[in-house]
C-alpha cells in the first residue's frame, strides 16, 4: 500500500502541491485526474523519488520513503517500473535493446533467456518481430508507448506508475493502450498509480479515482462515486466544461 | 547604481554557485568511476565518439596551424638571418601552446557541443529519469564514461595535432621556402626538452576534463525543452573556450 500524508511542494514560490493525502491500496489501480498543469506528474515524481517534498511523507508498505538510505532507495526502485509520458525510450538503442535494457543492467540472465523474454513481451504488446531492430524515432506514438510498456513489464514490477499513458494517441490507440494496461494488471496483479486526464476512459481502468485541483485532492473514491460526486468542480471537469478548463 | 551593484552581486553568486555545482558534479562522477558496475564498452564507445570522430578535424587544424606558423616564422626569422631556428620555433609553439589549446577548442566545438545536446535531449525526454527509476545511476551510466573518454582522448588528439602541425610546418618551411631539412629537425631536437612535452600533456589532460565536464554539466541540468538544449549547447562551447584559455594561462605560469 502507498500512503501519501500532507505532501507539499512549491516551485519558485508557487505552491503546486498543498497538503496531498491519498492512499493507494495494494493490487489496485489508482488514477489521479485533473486538468493539465495542476501537478499530477509532480505528485507521481515524488512517489518514484525523482522529486523531494518540501514537507509531508510518502509511505510504501509502511516504510517512510524519506528515511530510506541510498541503498534502500535503489532496492525500492527495483520493485517498480514507470511508463513515462513520452515513453522515454533510449534514442541510441533499438527496440530490442530498449526492452532488454533492464534485464541486461539488473540481472545475470543469459542473452538467450533475455531474447526469449523480450520476444514474449513484444507478443504481449501485439508488436511484430520486425520492430525489434527499429530505433525509437522510427516508431509511431502508439508503438513507442507499447515498447515502453514492454520495457516496464519485463521488470515484473510490484508497483507500476503511468504518467499520462495515452497523451497524444488517437482514439483506437488510446483504447489499445488502456486495454493492455488492464490486461497486464489482470495477469500480474501489480499495484498501479496513474495520472491522466482522459475522461471517460480512465473510469473503465481504475479501481479508485482521485481528483487533484489547486494542489489538493478534492475528491477520491470508486469511478462510480467520482462520476456521481456532488462537487461542481469534479462534475465540471468530467463534463469538460469550458469555463472550468480555462479557469 | 544600487541596481548595478545588485546585478553584479547576483551574477557573482550565480558564477560561484555554478562553479560549486560543477565541482560536486565532477567529484560525484569520478567517485562513481571506482564503483561497480564497470561498463568498458560504454567507455570505448565514448572514446570513439569524442576521440576518433574528432581526429580528422584536429589533423586539418594542426596541419594549417603548422603551415601558417612556418610561414610567419620564416619571414620574421629571415630578418635576423635565423631561418635555421624555424623548426624549433614551430615545434615549441605547437607543443607548449597551440597544440593543447587549439585541440581543446576544436574538441569543444565538435564533441563538447554534441555531448551537451545528447545529454540535454535525454534530460528533456525523461530518458535520464527513466534510468534513475530503473535503479541505474544516470551520472554513472551517461556522464562518467564521457569524462574518462575526454581525459583519454584529448591528450592523444593533442599529440596528433603536434605531429601533423610539425609536418605542416615542414611542408611550408622546407619544401616551399627552402629551409634546410636538417636544420629544421635538428633545431627541434635541440630546443624541445621533456618539460615542454610534460607541460603539453598536463594541459591537454586538464582541457579534456574541463571540456567534457562543462558539456556534461550543461546537458545534465538542461531545462525548458528544445530552446534550453540550444542554449546549453551554446554555453558549453563559449564557456569551454574561455576556461581553456584561462587554464592555459594558469598552467603556463606554473610550468615557466
Amino acid at each position: 500500500m502507498i500512503k501519501i500524508v500532507n505532501l507539499t511542494k512549491s516551485f519558485e514560490g508557487h505552491k503546486v502541491l498543498d497538503g496531498i493525502n491519498l492512499t493507494m491500496p495494494t493490487g489496485q489501480i489508482t488514477v489521479v485526474i485533473g486538468k493539465s498543469g495542476v501537478g499530477k506528474s509532480v505528485l507521481l515524481k515524488h512517489i518514484i523519488g525523482l522529486l523531494k517534498p518540501d514537507s509531508g511523507q510518502i509511505f510504501v508498505d509502511g516504510q517512510d520513503m524519506s528515511l530510506l538510505t541510498k541503498r534502500q532507495l535503489r532496492q525500492f526502485k527495483q520493485r517498480f517500473a514507470v511508463l513515462f509520458q513520452g515513453g522515454a525510450l533510449f534514442d541510441s538503442l533499438n527496440v530490442f535493446e530498449n526492452i532488454a535494457f533492464p534485464l541486461r543492467e539488473k540481472t545475470r540472465l543469459t542473452e538467450a533467456e533475455i531474447a526469449k523474454r523480450v520476444r514474449e513481451r513484444l507478443v504481449q504488446m501485439s508488436l511484430t518481430s520486425e520492430v525489434e531492430t527499429k530505433f525509437p524515432d522510427e516508431l509511431s506514438g502508439g508503438m513507442k508507448k507499447r515498447v515502453a510498456l514492454a520495457r516496464a513489464m519485463i521488470q515484473e514490477p510490484e508497483i507500476m506508475f503511468y504518467d499520462e499513458p495515452v497523451t497524444g494517441l488517437d482514439p483506437p490507440m488510446t483504447n489499445t493502450v488502456f486495454h493492455l494496461i488492464t490486461r497486464t494488471h489482470r495477469e500480474s496483479g501489480y499495484t498501479a498509480f496513474m495520472v491522466s486526464h482522459d475522461i471517460p476512459e480512465v473510469f473503465n481502468v481504475a479501481h479508485q479515482v482521485a481528483m487533484l485541483h489547486k494542489g489538493r485532492i478534492i475528491a477520491a473514491g470508486t469511478p462510480q462515486e467520482i462520476q456521481n460526486h456532488p462537487d461542481p468542480m469534479v462534475q465540471s471537469f468530467i463534463r469538460g466544461e469550458v469555463d472550468f478548463l480555462e479557469g | 547604481m544600487a541596481n548595478l551593484v545588485r546585478q553584479l552581486g547576483q551574477r557573482s553568486l550565480h558564477i560561484v554557485s555554478e562553479a560549486g555545482g560543477m565541482l560536486i558534479f565532477l567529484l560525484e562522477s569520478l567517485g562513481l568511476a571506482l564503483v561497480p558496475p564497470f561498463r568498458p564498452r560504454r567507455l570505448l564507445k565514448e572514446i570513439y565518439q569524442i576521440g576518433v570522430k574528432s581526429t580528422l578535424i584536429v589533423m586539418l587544424t594542426g596541419a594549417f596551424t603548422g603551415m601558417v606558423m612556418a610561414l610567419q616564422g620564416y619571414y620574421t626569422l629571415k630578418q635576423y638571418g635565423s631561418e635555421g631556428a624555424l623548426g624549433s620555433a614551430v615545434a615549441l609553439s605547437l607543443i607548449r601552446e597551440m597544440g593543447p589549446v587549439l585541440t581543446g577548442i576544436m574538441v569543444s566545438a565538435r564533441a563538447g557541443s554534441a555531448v551537451t545536446a545528447e545529454i540535454g535531449i535525454m534530460r528533456i525526454t525523461e530518458q535520464l529519469d527513466a534510468l534513475d527509476t530503473m535503479a541505474v545511476n544516470p551520472i554513472q551510466y551517461v556522464v562518467m564514461p564521457k569524462l574518462l573518454a575526454g581525459v583519454i582522448a584529448v591528450p592523444l588528439l593533442t599529440a596528433i595535432f603536434d605531429v601533423v602541425g610539425i609536418l605542416g610546418g615542414y611542408l611550408v618551411g622546407v619544401v616551399l621556402l627552402g629551409v634546410s631539412s636538417g636544420s629544421y629537425f635538428a633545431g627541434m631536437v635541440r630546443s624541445v626538452v621533456p618539460l615542454d612535452v610534460y607541460g603539453g600533456i598536463v594541459k591537454s589532460l586538464v582541457f579534456g576534463l574541463t571540456i567534457i565536464l562543462v558539456a556534461c554539466y550543461k546537458g545534465y541540468y538542461t531545462r525548458h525543452g528544445a530552446e534550453g538544449v540550444s542554449k546549453a549547447t551554446n554555453q558549453t562551447v563559449v564557456l569551454s573556450a574561455v576556461l581553456i584559455l584561462a587554464w592555459d594561462y594558469v598552467l603556463t605560469s606554473f610550468f615557466m
